[in-house]
């Protein structure tokens, strides 16, 4: 089992060397007062895209969306990178998962 | 209060039922309360620490230091979830016996408890990181939240306890021989779940782009955020809309335990050539 693991721990690190680095530019959004601006991302349908999340607020939050299969928790006054997987078009909701009352925001793939 | 109590409860059930299925799986074992009770402190300490460190952690491989750290802590617990089975298949009859004989404690049960304990571990570190920066962040904009805060971080733990209770006794009514195929079954559908999610996390650092796209889609059925569908998640690794990769990895994490159970001979390969006889006062 051993062997397996290690041979297995070898390829995804193989691969972590093979596709790191962004693919494109960052949609950049900002978190402030706990809502999102821009509250709606449109994203090319199919491809791989990256948000980067600037959190402006003092306190952490957690982009979170079932739809997108992201949970990212960025700390206050930090950024986080948000990768999103090649989308089919359709609408993906998110919130900040800390203050879903008002940080909700939308994914579009189009 | 209720918002705290909404998200400390969602957080700590997953930890919760995970603590219940391990208590289960060690019924009769010595000294397994202080194992869970090791893997529950050492959780909650890593939780502070992670979440303290969360920035720094945040910063690490391009930004996906967050997503590496989850994926790797995932693995791990998968890894300790199938040694625990495989353990288990080479020595149930033997705590089968020791089970029925009365007033007896199952003595054999403690050499996998430490692996038990890291799951644990693993379990409330994952959930406990988010739970702490959630109260942190009530915490610091302070005022009369402040109290709402503890009161309802306080009744959601209570909640996740009382899940974990639920789990635990539900367990206990089944049959003692029947008991360990049962806990057996479930750790490897937990295993192959973290599994899953653990691809999750690859894909999302960037680092697994392959079979990303969904294969089927059942949110219309169970949506994951609702409460059946986490205890699904948690359970059994539910997905509404599973990809390529995370099936492989399911599929291919219950075949391996499943292989390693069946290879694993009577009076199995983990026991040291020097191990104590088991109880038998």
């Amino acid at each position: 089992m051993t062997m397996k693991n290690l041979s297995l721990l070898a390829v995804v690190a193989g691969m972590a060397l093979a596709t790191s680095g962004f693919a494109q530019e960052p949609i950049e959004v900002h978190l402030k007062n706990h809502r999102f601006t821009p509250n709606v991302i449109k994203v090319k349908a199919n491809q791989t895209s990256v948000i980067m999340l600037h959190n402006d607020d003092d306190t952490a939050d957690e982009f979170d969306s079932s739809s997108l299969k992201v949970e990212k928790v960025v700390p206050g006054h930090q950024k986080g990178a948000v990768r999103l997987r090649p989308l089919p078009p359709g609408k993906y909701p998110f919130m900040g998962e800390f203050h879903a009352a008002t940080a909700q925001g939308l994914v579009i793939s189009e | 209060m209720i918002p705290a109590l909404i998200i400390v409860f969602r957080e700590v059930i997953e930890a919760g039922l995970i603590v219940g299925i391990v208590l289960a799986a060690t019924a009769g074992v010595p000294h397994r309360s202080r194992a869970v009770g090791l893997g529950v402190g050492t959780g909650v300490l890593g939780a502070c620490l992670v979440a303290g460190f969360a920035g720094e952690l945040a910063g690490l491989f391009q930004g996906s230091g967050q997503e590496f750290f989850n994926a790797t802590i995932l693995l791990l617990a998968v890894c300790m979830l199938t040694w625990h089975n495989v353990w288990m298949a080479g020595h149930g009859r033997e705590m089968a016996r020791e089970l029925k004989a009365a007033g007896h404690k199952v003595k054999t049960g403690e050499r996998t408890l430490l692996a038990l304990s890291v799951v644990v571990g693993v379990a409330v570190l994952r959930e406990g990181s988010e739970v702490v920066l959630f109260l942190y962040g009530i915490a610091a904009q302070g005022g009369t939240s402040a109290s709402g805060m503890v009161a309802g971080g306080g009744l959601g733990l209570l909640a996740g306890a009382g899940v974990s209770a639920l789990m635990y006794f539900g367990l206990l009514t089944i049959p003692a021989g029947k008991l360990f195929q049962v806990t057996s079954g479930l750790i490897t559908l937990l295993a192959a779940g973290m599994a899953a999610q653990a691809v999750i996390f690859l894909q999302n650092g960037g680092w697994l782009e392959y079979f990303t796209t969904t294969v089927w889609d059942t949110s219309w059925l169970i949506k994951e955020d609702s409460i059946a569908g986490r205890l699904l998640h948690t359970l059994v690794g539910y997905s509404q809309a599973p990809n390529g990769a995370q099936l492989i990895a399911y599929a291919a994490t219950i075949l391996l335990i499943v292989i390693l159970m069946r290879m694993v001979p009577q009076g199995g390969p983990a026991r040291a050539p020097s191990a104590p006889k088991t109880h038998n006062a």
